[in-house]
């Protein structure tokens, strides 16, 4: 299983010392999914001569003294709704199936810069909606730690490349916990940065307020190296934010080293321990709040009180963004076509092969959210308890400097468990309102649940813009596995 | 909160989906349900407070209007379902009785 060695910072370290090649270690990588990616299928594409290729550029490159950074020639995975100039970029659907990105995102444009070579294409649930890679409309991905049991999503292939060793990082995105969920089900770092942190362009839109890429990692080093290498304003990206970014990566070092939370004050939201979880989940979460008082954090107990209806809030604003997104895919520019008797009906065949069953579930109840005479009932009020969602984040940020948080109030479940989609939804309770907030937030392992040997996530989370306060706090408490 | 079930013929109309009876009796149901769970907001309080439309407070964002160059045309075009002369996307017929 994924050895906590293999990262990012200690794989820079080899390359400069000289004892790995990039050619080395991709070929690696390549062998070890061609020997266990047929059982666990995290990725839906890999162009190993394209890997290679890139590896022997890079080895050339340090060789040559001229290495674009101390990373040059890592591999990094890249979720499928992530454009990589030339490679696919289906999102998991059909209707997308044979689209080749004209660019690359801007966050796998910065990645390239400093040398990381974009890895295959991950599995995730179509379009990013769902909470277990089931809504793949190619396969489901199995989670490397019991393949019976569901990876988490969306960034299923993501969280199951790293946690199976194929990969040191991969990014993935976030719009309602898609990073962090399946990051706590295979036992691995994710991390979703303050929204407009990094730029969203080439990143395939499913709801625009609330989507963020992010990394997904071994350890918590590892996460504050990548977002910090992704992080920053785009021209591409109206939203993104022009604010300096700090160097997360000595924020999480300076943690790590000190391993002491002496001085923080960390929040325990009463909303987020309520009865109906898992007693092994319940148990470990229990067991990190003592972790975190044992190394001298003062932990303030408070309450969100709008944090229930949170799950409501997002189903109607994430659904009703998607429905006007996801509007985009006709069949005409790009894309499969069905040809119809006349236009028309060329959009209903193409729309209703191209998409799988969670897609249209969602674009249907985003469709009829903002039709006519339901808008004022459903959207607005939405937005609105949107607001006071907000406040109640700004209101416990003036009483501690992290929350601290369960992220799923179950482990991996096994598949088909989740059957009934509102069931489904009610599951993403505690990372959903982090979205709605848009503050900054990260999912690490802190223990095992007894009963199924499952790893168990916890959540940090911090006010917006605060990554270092949330990078050093979460090194500090260090993974626990 | 309205009382009125999602009529899906109708959304589905607006949504320009395709459905089979099966889907829609399917879909019809489970989106029944989640109507029926979304509708807790109308139990919450918000006299005078005002909608939050986005995660940052952004406004609008300008830029300067300086020519650009664009993407290349034939690397936009490669993933069109229909060309004509390496230039113009081929679209379904639009109105009845027209050329396509």
């Amino acid at each position: 299983m994924a050895e906590r060695t293999f990262t990012i910072h200690a794989l820079a370290a080899e390359l400069k010392a000289g004892s790995l090649t990039s050619q080395a270690l991709c070929r690696r990588c390549l062998d070890s999914v061609a020997a266990k990616d047929g059982e666990i299928r995290a990725f839906l594409k890999v162009d190993a001569e394209k890997i290679m290729r890139l590896a022997a550029e890079s080895d050339a490159r340090r060789a040559a003294g001229k290495a674009l950074s101390d990373y040059d020639g890592i591999p990094i995975g890249i979720k499928d709704n992530i454009c990589v100039t030339g490679e696919t970029c289906s999102c998991a659907s059909k209707i997308l199936e044979k689209v080749v990105s004209p660019y690359s995102a801007t966050a796998v444009q910065k990645l390239v810069a400093r040398g990381f070579i974009p890895f295959g294409r991950l599995n995730m649930d179509e379009f990013a909606m769902g909470s277990s890679c089931e809504n793949s409309s190619f396969h489901p991905t199995a989670n490397p730690l019991d393949t019976r049991r569901v990876p988490g999503g969306s960034s299923g292939g993501s969280a199951a490349a790293v946690a199976a060793g194929f990969l040191p990082a991969a990014l993935g995105s976030d719009t309602g916990g898609s990073i962090r969920q399946p990051a706590a089900f295979c036992g691995i770092v994710g991390m979703k940065p303050t929204y407009g942190r990094v730029s969203r362009s080439g990143l395939v839109a499913f709801a625009s307020s609330l989507d963020q890429i992010g990394p997904m990692t071994n350890d918590v080093t590892d996460a504050a190296i990548l977002t910090g290498i992704i992080s920053g304003k785009d021209p591409l990206d109206s939203t993104s934010l022009d604010e300096p970014v700090p160097d997360f990566a000595a924020a999480a070092r300076k943690g790590a080293e000190a391993a002491s939370l002496k001085g923080v004050k960390i929040g325990l939201p009463a909303e987020y321990f309520i009865s109906g979880m898992e007693p092994g989940v319940e148990a470990a979460v229990k067991a990190a709040v003592e972790k975190v008082r044992a190394m001298g954090a003062e932990t303030v107990e408070l309450s969100m009180p709008h944090s229930k209806y949170a799950v409501a809030v997002y189903y109607i604003l994430a659904t009703a963004e998607a429905s006007a997104n996801l509007a985009r895919f006709d069949g005409m520019r790009y894309g499969n076509r069905i040809e119809g008797g006349d236009l028309t009906e060329t959009y209903f065949k193409s729309r209703g092969t191209g998409f799988g069953n969670e897609v249209k579930r969602r674009i249907l109840l985003g469709t009829y959210v903002l039709s006519s005479g339901y808008y004022d009932a459903y959207y607005l009020r939405a937005q609105k308890v949107r607001t006071l969602i907000r406040r109640d984040f700004a209101k416990a940020f003036e009483q501690c400097d992290v929350l601290m948080t369960p992220v799923s109030p179950n482990v991996a479940f096994e598949f088909g468990a989740k059957s009934d989609p509102l069931q489904m939804y009610l599951s993403d309770i505690f990372t959903i309102a982090l979205n709605i907030s848009g503050n900054c937030g990260l999912s690490m392992p802190c223990g095992k649940d007894p009963a199924t040997g499952m790893p168990v996530g916890i959540q940090f989370m911090a006010p917006h813009l605060a990554e270092e306060k949330l990078f050093e706090a979460a090194a500090a408490f260090g993974e626990v596995r | 909160m309205a009382e009125v079930k999602l009529d899906i013929d109708y959304v589905a109309e607006l949504a320009r989906l395709e459905l089979t009876p099966e889907q829609k009796a399917a879909l019809s149901a489970e989106l029944g349900s989640i109507v029926d769970y979304i509708a807790e907001l109308s139990e919450v309080d918000v006299e005078g407070v005002e909608p939050t439309a986005h995660a940052s407070a952004c406004s609008n964002a300008w830029r300067e209007d300086e020519v650009k160059p664009s993407y290349p045309r034939d690397v936009m075009l490669a993933n069109a379902p229909g060309v004509i002369d390496g230039e113009l996307i081929r679209l379904p017929r639009v109105m009845p009785g027209t050329e396509s």
